[in-house]
């Protein structure tokens, strides 16, 4: 045995042993060039969007504010914010100030809270499941969420008041996630297969469910079950804000403290093991704050698809796969998305009002089959 | 509080070195069942530090199984795996991380991640402790040995099979743990790059690590193996130097055909080499 030095395991490196025995040295393999890991390019890539993303959602968000039957100038929606914080500005008149506090800036609130939330989650979604394709409704939360909403409307409770079919959707989808969990776990872990296969089950029971709550349902029931079933923010108050708020706001801050594991995930399960990722214990995790943000999406917005599948997908391409601009980066996106689409779908049909769930999903799903095409056919894989 | 919570890993225990020839790890009487069926049924070994132990056999006999309960990935029916002395379901992930390093036998990848960042995982493990300022020369270090720092900046997925064998290597290699465990690292590699690889091994085992190799060619396992376990049907058959244990009457009896261990004219190498007709 030759082996006398001991450097402190992890430490260590080529420089600092001069002579003797030199446990990291270079192998026969000619010098080691100093080559940075990680390339600059992609980093400095991800802090530009990131930058790029806030500064066109605080764009979107002024714009959408003002735009409308009642037209109220960028300046204006900016003034009247500056008056309200006391930050200088001036106030605009009764109608003006009516119009933009209750009816406007609640709903461009509220579609930033839901699409950083969907944005998120799918981001989420996608990482703990090491699959591009992952999605909220996958594993039933929507699907979930959507029985407690349909079921409140149907059946005309009216516990909670205004908030009762949001907080049905919320308990009815973390319901159905704990419920497709626990059902696919064996032996103490959770094969992606088996959980994807229950949420399909999961999601065909809930279909069901949903069909025998409207086949019980009056006329008038029905039409407002149709109406959130297509997803909508027309029905944005600061109350429905408040009922969001701390759900959205607790997943979104959490999430970006699982960016480095969902790396290490990608390496597969037993990888990540390895590196010393407790894997069932992130898995656990990181699905109860998908439930989170999902539920709180839909509870007051309806099913709104395609954002947390496009989002995520989009700024993987544009900055690489890290997770630790991916997760925020992707409740920046979801939050211009859904701001930018119901601005559309409310002035595209003026004087109508297009189903925002609708417009994501008519707009979504081309681009998606799209994307798909192009990746495969550029890389021979999922990007 | 919070950080607890989330799985904060503040107070892990890091490890200490081991003295030449200390046990990094060791199956004793180990049992593995895998769908009711004893895939291995009383094995017996030990990693050194110091020592490149390699593990040969016929598939089907439980090689990469071994691996795998040495790693913690399977749990034992019967008998124990202790890493550091210690039973291996007693560490935290985190701090079994600090410890024992694996290469799979397929590396693969969910997102294109660069080659750079792939390997810069490895170091995930020393992440908040005194190490982790090691981590941009341990990743060069890594990428330079395994003679992949060529492709540190292309995704992982535009490499050929070969390449991202070398690439996974190069992430346990800068992970710096004291037991390597490597199964099959030369399957998908060229002969230039599979002599590259035991040399590494080698060179670990040299500095005061525990290596263990899964191997299928036992020329390889002979030229450089301090020690060789050969495993038949989930048992030892035999265990000890490749002088010893490379002997062609129990070589042919394990592996159902019949193999002529012959010594190299020049450098008296061992060759081992199956019986052919003409």
């Amino acid at each position: 045995m030759t082996s006398s030095a001991q450097l402190p395991p992890g430490g260590g490196g080529v420089g600092e042993v001069a002579d003797g025995p030199r446990p990291y040295r270079t192998g026969g393999a000619g010098p080691a060039p100093s080559k940075p890991a990680a390339p600059p390019v992609v980093r400095g890539r991800a802090a530009l969007l990131t930058a790029a993303l806030a500064v066109a959602l605080l764009a979107a968000a002024v714009l959408a504010a003002g735009v409308g039957a009642y037209h109220i100038s960028p300046g204006d929606v900016l003034s009247s914010t500056a008056h309200r914080l006391h930050l200088g500005g001036h106030g605009l008149g009764r109608v003006g100030e009516s119009v933009l506090w209750n009816v406007r800036l609640p709903r461009v609130v509220l579609a930033l809270l839901v699409g950083a939330s969907l944005g998120c989650a799918g981001a989420l979604m996608q990482g703990v499941f090491g699959n591009p394709l992952a999605e909220p409704g996958v594993i039933g939360i929507s699907t979930g969420a959507a029985v407690g909403a349909v079921a409140a409307i149907a059946l005309g409770i009216d516990v909670f008041g205004n908030w009762t079919v949001s907080a049905f959707a919320f308990a009815s989808g973390l319901a159905t996630v704990l419920l497709v969990y626990a059902l696919s776990r064996s032996g103490g872990r959770t094969e992606v297969v088996t959980l994807i296969l229950t949420g399909i089950a999961v999601n065909a029971f809930a279909g069901a469910l949903i069909g025998l709550f409207i086949f019980f349902a009056d006329n008038a029931q029905v039409t407002q079950i149709t109406f959130w079933q297509l997803g909508s923010l027309s029905q944005a108050t600061w109350p429905k804000v408040l009922a969001v708020l701390p759900c959205a706001a607790a997943g979104l801050v959490i999430a970006p403290m699982y960016a480095r594991k969902l790396d290490l995930l990608a390496l597969g399960e037993r990888p990540a093991r390895h590196l010393g990722v407790d894997v069932e214990r992130l898995r656990i995790a990181l699905v109860l704050v998908v439930a989170l943000l999902t539920a709180a999406a839909v509870a007051v917005a309806g099913v709104i698809t395609f954002v947390g599948l496009l989002v995520p997908h989009l700024l993987r391409m544009a900055a690489g796969p890290g997770h630790r601009f991916l997760v925020p980066g992707s409740a920046l996106g979801g939050a211009l998305v859904l701001v930018v689409a119901d601005l559309a779908a409310r002035t595209v049909a003026e004087p109508a009002e297009l189903p925002l769930g609708v417009l994501t999903a008519l707009v979504g799903s081309p681009f998606f089959f799209w994307l798909l095409r192009r990746t495969r056919r550029r890389q021979g894989g999922w990007a | 509080m919070i950080r607890t919570l989330l799985g904060a890993r503040a107070d892990r225990r890091l490890p200490e070195p081991l003295p030449a020839g200390g046990t990094a790890a060791e199956a004793r009487g180990l049992v593995v069942r895998l769908g009711g069926r004893a895939v291995l049924d009383g094995v017996d070994l030990a990693a050194r530090a110091g020592r490149l132990t390699a593990l040969v056999g016929p598939n089907g006999a439980g090689k990469s199984t071994l691996l795998a309960a040495l790693a913690g990935d399977l749990a034992p029916a019967a008998g124990e795996v202790l890493v550091g002395g210690r039973d291996i379901a007693a560490w935290a992930p985190a701090e079994l991380a600090l410890r024992r390093s694996v290469l799979p036998q397929s590396a693969t990848l969910a997102f294109p991640f660069p080659v750079g960042d792939v390997v810069r995982m490895g170091r995930a493990p020393w992440s908040g402790t005194p190490a982790q300022d090691a981590d941009d020369e341990a990743v060069a270090w890594a990428l330079a040995v395994t003679e992949t720092a060529e492709f540190a900046a292309r995704p992982f997925a535009e490499l050929s099979g070969g390449e991202r064998a070398r690439v996974a290597l190069a992430r346990v290699l800068a992970q710096r743990a004291g037991l390597l465990l490597l199964d099959e690292p030369t399957a998908a590699l060229d002969l230039r790059h599979q002599e590259l690889v035991l040399r590494l091994a080698r060179e670990r085992a040299a500095a005061g690590d525990a290596v263990v190799v899964v191997l299928h060619d036992l020329g390889l396992a002979a030229a450089y193996a301090d020690e060789v376990t050969v495993l038949d049907g989930g048992r030892v058959a035999a265990s000890g130097p490749p002088a010893e244990v490379f002997d062609g009457p129990l070589l042919g009896d394990v592996y159902r055909h019949p193999v002529d261990v012959l010594r190299h004219p020049r450098t008296d190498a061992i060759l081992v080499v199956p019986r052919r007709e003409p």
